[in-house]
């Protein structure tokens, strides 16, 4: 199939130019919506578990998360979770912090939260699945 | 931002506040955003919870008083709405990457059912909340 004369003549900067992102904006879209895809299942089963430990103690909580099915289903939510912020908050800071400084620090700022939030919670329901609470 | 422009002309900015009539969408993404910053505190506050609870008896009764503290209830009344919101936004936006829901009386509609759907399902939860003893 031949490209038309205008098509062949232009350049590569031409033709992308409108069309988007030319760097990572796909990714960060793709992430995002596939995070938010799997956060949907994963929240409305937190919610039902968050009601059904809500009137637990600490020996009821523990026994629950001890079951593999609960452990693996609410490391996930805090994972994606943590993704799907991350890229949110990231939008939200390159949207309304213009200063280098500023919006560096906060982007930083924002992964290490981000990936210290998800290790540790991670860490914890390990901690409290194999060897419990006490 | 503007130093990678090369003489372009500038790049288009966040539409701004003073420069769009209120309407249900822009309400939306506002909210939508506003209710995303309170999830990032409540992602943390759910991993507390984890921490509390791997950390022993003691952590975990002070964790769990400060959460149903009035405060605490509060706090997490309003991390139910914006959950719920989300919740309701991001199946709006699938159908928006999926090219629907694009005609200003479906995304009007579709913008004040999230609202809707966040509110009544956030009052539920509540109320089942309170009848199962966990308030």
């Amino acid at each position: 199939m031949a490209e038309s004369a205008s098509a062949r003549y232009r350049t590569a900067l031409g033709r992308a130019r409108g069309l988007g992102s030319s760097h990572h904006g796909v990714g960060h879209f793709i992430t995002e919506r596939v995070s938010a895809l799997a956060l949907i299942p994963l929240v409305a089963w937190g919610v039902f578990a968050a009601l059904r430990l809500a009137g637990t103690d600490i020996h009821g909580a523990s026994a629950w998360v001890g079951q593999p099915l609960n452990a693996v289903l609410l490391s996930l939510l805090i994972v994606a979770a943590f993704i799907h912020l991350r890229l949110a908050i990231q939008t939200v800071v390159e949207d309304y912090v213009y200063g280098f400084v500023a919006k560096t620090t906060l982007l930083v700022l924002n992964v290490f939260v981000c990936v210290l939030g998800g290790a540790a919670g991670v860490f914890a329901i390990l901690k409290v699945a194999l060897i419990g609470a006490l | 931002m503007s130093d990678t422009s090369r003489g372009l002309p500038p790049r288009p900015l966040s539409p701004h506040l003073s420069v769009w009539r209120w309407h249900i969408t822009m309400a939306c993404s506002i909210l939508h955003r506003g209710c995303l910053m309170a999830l990032y505190v409540g992602a943390l506050v759910l991993v507390g919870w984890t921490l509390a609870l791997a950390s022993g008896p003691d952590a975990y009764a002070t964790y769990a008083g400060l959460l149903t503290s009035p405060l605490g209830r509060l706090v997490l009344f309003g991390l139910t709405f914006a959950l719920f919101f989300n919740l309701a936004y991001s199946v709006r936006q699938a159908f928006w990457d999926a090219g629907h829901g694009f005609m200003p009386k479906t995304a009007d509609m579709t913008g004040a059912a999230a609202i809707a759907f966040a509110a009544v399902a956030t009052v539920v939860v509540w109320v089942i909340a309170a009848f199962t003893g966990a308030l």
